[in-house]
């Protein structure tokens, strides 16, 4: 393995919480069980910047996705506080939109009016003309206008992402909430959402949350990455900055020699300090 | 399914389509052709034994009275003198009305049930208990509380079909995906929105299997209902009536009225089913 460059690397947390958008101070998540309490998460602290786009990585199991759950409202921290703009977090909400996993599209509505759904819900008092406008608008961002009478099972699952994603950018969340979503693509499907994501990302600049397994996704999209340690009682090991000036090019990246020692720091992270147990 | 061997263009089209279709279609055509025949031998055959009274299928056309029902299934000589045709439809028109009543109370039931487990702990050991009750235990009932033939047939159809139809709306209901649960969450959708776009969409295919099963039981329990209720025009109590006379070759013209017309019913919501569901 590479030395380290420290001055690449800025190690958090920094309890700083004053001017921050997003933060999650002391949470913990505890389960009880028959066999006593179990332990997810433990003394994570993180602050995100307003427009920030951070990247989550780290072993299956380690909590991840309880993390973005807590911000989402789908599950309260049993300790400590999860708040935006300093306000906590209760319920879910379309502030915080939420592109799932495995896509959750209606499969029995078309793709336009599965985003309308939402568009609808989220601006009761708009006129109709302008809702359709907004749902348009957002097929063409993912390049979908010509599938938008199609219903999801008739497309791919690229395309379902897609959907997802330009239902959950056309109700303008100030958090966007991404677990996972490019898991389950090829890896070409995966490379042109991701320029696709950065781009939408880049004019529209909202705060991007985003659960990967793919360091090479993460050091290409997120301002910084948070690198999760193993659960049970996981905890966030290390923040690491990612300097690349944007827009990114993804070659021109790539050929930075910064490039591989934060990737080398990042697999060493995973599959040295922190390798997973087969037991776990 | 089986591609059969291409025909020479050379030859004449009709031919090769009748030559086609059979060539398709013969190992689906002849192996019932040979039951249904084999069947209708063995039944002939038995019924010449010294001792049977049973009719053979034979008596359908020898037995005069008979065959004047087969050939005019429309006169009405008035009273409870009518063919088979005008019997049929006395009873399917108690079925509707019963079978919709059972729809209508029962889908709404079933959701009420699903969405509310207090509801359902507080009905669930009546509705078990109830639908363990045999259409024919219901008829003495329903007649002493409506004191009427017609009222009590119908609910005599009604608590018969009600059963299926509430318990698998109730499971469709409970059975929606959390995935949707959660887009209804994040987005916030109003309680009108979710009923008609997530909840009755993602239980339709349980409510269609409970309707299905509960339009062959409707039709099961009119005929009993109709034996049981004297001196009404329906196909129950011209069976009844016929054995009272000892013509027996009527009932089995009754009965296979009777098998007709429930195949047909079933098929009837299956093809709605498709037509309603065409993914499923």
């Amino acid at each position: 393995m590479q030395p380290v460059k420290t001055q690449i690397l800025e190690l958090t947390p920094q309890l700083n919480f004053a001017h921050n958008f997003l933060t999650l101070e002391n949470v913990a998540k505890v389960y009880p069980t028959p066999k006593g309490s179990y332990t997810v998460l433990e003394n994570v602290n993180l602050s995100v910047k307003e427009g920030e786009f951070i990247c989550l990585i780290g072993h299956s199991g380690c909590g991840k996705t309880t993390l973005l759950n807590m911000v989402s409202g789908f599950t309260h921290p049993t300790t400590g506080s999860v708040s935006l703009q300093g306000k906590p977090i209760k319920e879910p909400g379309p502030d915080r939109m939420v592109v799932f996993q495995n896509y959750t599209l209606l499969p029995w509505l078309t793709v336009f009016d599965n985003i309308y759904l939402a568009v609808d819900a989220v601006h009761p008092n708009k006129l109709e003309a302008e809702k359709r406008a907004i749902v348009r608008e957002h097929l063409a961002l993912v390049g979908l206008s010509e599938a938008a009478e199609k219903k999801p099972p008739q497309i791919s699952g690229g395309m379902k992402q897609r959907v997802s994603i330009a239902r959950a950018l056309a109700i303008r969340p100030q958090v966007l909430i991404l677990d996972e979503p490019f898991g389950a693509l090829d890896a070409i499907t995966k490379e042109e959402l991701q320029e696709e994501l950065l781009n939408i990302w880049n004019e529209h600049r909202c705060t991007v949350l985003m659960i990967t397994h793919d360091i090479d996704e993460a050091l290409f999209l997120a301002d910084r990455l948070v690198m999760m340690t193993n659960g049970p009682a996981a905890t966030i090991g290390e923040i690491v900055t990612i300097p690349f000036p944007r827009p990114r090019d993804r070659d021109r990246i790539m050929e930075d020699p910064q490039y591989y020692d934060l990737r080398n720091y990042a697999l060493d992270f995973l599959y040295n300090r922190f390798a997973h147990d087969d037991a776990a | 399914m089986t591609v059969s061997t291409k025909v020479r263009p050379t030859r004449s089209n009709s031919r090769n389509s009748v030559v086609n279709f059979w060539q398709k279609h013969k190992d689906n055509i002849l192996p019932p052709l040979f039951g249904i025949a084999g069947f209708l031998i063995l039944w002939e055959i038995f019924s010449l034994f010294p001792g049977v009274r049973l009719p053979g299928p034979s008596s359908l056309w020898t037995d005069e009275r008979t065959r004047t029902l087969l050939l005019y299934p429309f006169y009405d000589r008035g009273g409870l003198d009518k063919g088979l045709f005008w019997q049929t439809m006395a009873s399917l028109g108690r079925v509707a009305q019963g079978y919709s009543l059972a729809a209508l109370v029962g889908i709404s039931m079933g959701i009420l049930v699903g969405t509310k487990p207090l509801v359902n702990k507080a009905l669930d050991p009546i509705f078990q208990f109830l639908r363990m009750v045999a259409p024919l235990a219901w008829v003495p009932i329903a007649l002493v509380a409506l004191q009427q033939n017609q009222p009590a047939a119908i609910f005599v159809i009604f608590i018969t079909a009600i059963w299926p139809i509430l318990i698998n709306t109730a499971e469709g209901v409970r059975q929606i995906p959390q995935d949707y649960i959660n887009v209804q969450r994040v987005l916030k959708l109003s309680k009108q929105k979710f009923f008609f776009k997530i909840l009755l969409p993602s239980a339709l295919p349980y409510i269609f299997t409970g309707l299905r099963i509960g339009i062959g039981l409707a039709w099961l329990a009119i005929i009993a209902a109709e034996i049981v209720m004297s001196g009404i025009v329906g196909i129950g109590f011209f069976i009844w009536d016929a054995y009272q006379q000892n013509y027996v070759s009527e009932i089995i013209l009754a009965v296979i009225y009777i098998g007709a017309v429930g195949l047909i019913l079933d098929r009837a919501i299956a093809y709605l089913q498709k037509l309603i569901l065409p993914g499923e």
